[in-house]
């Protein structure tokens, strides 16, 4: 399962832990579906010859119209989509800018937001909310900055849903007219499907990682309307082809801007936060 | 583990629809699952096999159609077959293509008692 949803990933102890028992799991689920695939395969066969005739026999005489096939064409994300659709109304009527912010774990959400909080505190409202699979330790961290803030504990599961974010507009202050920002389980993988009614997710990938981690996680910098490169400040002391990551997440992602920061020393911030501004005033003018 | 959540999602379309239709037990399922989607197939037949017990899709099979992923390529101007993402344009090699077929997750219909 670990392999599948990249939450296991080398370097969270946490995520690893909380994994450890269900590796027995995900050890049955790989060799068990090999077989049930198969298997499935076959049902199916029979399911569209013996399966079905055994069946009118079986049941004839408890109901000669037993067996039927309806259409249904739904989507199955669509109630994360209502859910989604009614926050993106509520931030849409409020005027509040939605971020939802998505990485693998380690590539500094939580540092940027302190720093980003301070450096636009007193400017206008903000509020955020904190997913993790445990504990309320980015949330604090949060608090301590003095904005409000709500963790949302996932427990096994390794992504925010729309639901979740519904359920936390009601128990922390709406940043009217200011951004509400939403940082997502540290997982490269499963958030980028689901939709939180957010202006625009914003990957962040840190020079640490590698470049060609866009090619990697395809789906998660195509989902996103901003890459940002984080942690340049090591950049003298890595070898690592930034001109390559940002090549790769455009090849990904023809559309996406990409910014370099470094919470640490400063760089780039300002253009992350003119980025900000560009997206509140397009939304305040939409 | 996303493919948990989805599989959870089908099995309350499949009873929402069970409540609205009056069926007592689905045996089979077809999914519409794009090559692009955001899922792993297996994964997901696994994830579905836990949540479905107990519920009137207990057992049922899940069959999954994987339609192709199709991009339009705005150098070419026409849609192109796409493999996977971060993939060139097969037909000019660029990369200015947007995805416009195969990420689709649907439940496409039931075969119900």
């Amino acid at each position: 399962m670990c392999g599948i949803c990249g939450c296991g990933q080398a370097g969270d102890a946490d995520t690893m832990g909380a994994h450890g028992p269900e590796h027995s799991h995900g050890d049955s689920h790989h060799h068990h579906p090999h077989g049930a695939h198969d298997h499935t395969h076959d049902h199916d066969h029979d399911h569209g010859h013996d399966h079905g005739h055994d069946h009118d026999h079986a049941h004839v005489h408890d109901d000669p119209h037993s067996a039927r096939v309806i259409k249904i064409g739904r989507d199955i994300l669509e109630k994360n989509d209502r859910f989604a659709g009614a926050n993106r109304l509520l931030f849409a009527e409020t005027r509040t800018l939605a971020l939802n912010l998505v990485s693998s774990p380690g590539a500094g959400k939580t540092s940027l937001l302190v720093r980003t909080l301070k450096d636009l505190g007193g400017k206008l409202p903000l509020s955020v909310i904190e997913g993790d699979q445990q504990t309320s330790l980015d949330a604090d961290r949060i608090k301590a900055t003095g904005v409000p803030a709500l963790q949302i504990n996932t427990g096994k599961l390794c992504h925010l849903d729309a639901d979740m974010i519904s359920g936390a507009m009601g128990r922390i202050p709406i940043p009217r007219d200011g951004i509400l920002f939403i940082e997502n389980v540290g997982n490269l993988v499963c958030p980028a499907g689901f939709d939180l009614g957010e202006a625009s997710k914003v990957v962040l990938v840190s020079v640490t990682e590698g470049e060609d981690k866009p090619l990697k996680y395809p789906d998660m910098f195509h989902a996103a309307g901003l890459v940002l490169v984080t942690k340049v400040d090591l950049l003298p002391y890595l070898e690592f082809d930034i001109a390559a990551l940002e090549s790769n997440a455009r090849r990904v992602n023809p559309r996406a801007e990409v910014l370099r920061v470094s919470t640490r020393s400063g760089d780039g911030l300002d253009a992350w936060y003119a980025w900000i501004d560009a997206r509140r005033r397009q939304m305040v003018a939409a | 583990m996303h493919e948990l959540a989805l599989a959870q999602s089908i099995v309350e379309l499949v009873q929402d629809q069970a409540r609205r239709e009056a069926f007592v037990r689905v045996t089979a399922i077809r999914l519409s699952i794009g090559s692009l989607a955001h899922v792993d197939p297996r994964a997901l037949e696994f994830g579905f096999d836990a949540v479905a017990r107990g519920t009137v899709a207990e057992g049922a099979t899940l069959s999954i159609d994987r339609p192709a992923g199709t991009g339009f390529c705005m150098d070419c101007r026409k849609n192109v077959a796409i493999g996977a993402r971060g993939e060139p344009c097969p037909s000019c090699g660029g990369s200015q293509w947007v995805l416009v077929g195969g990420d689709e997750m649907r439940v496409v219909d039931l075969e119900v008692e």
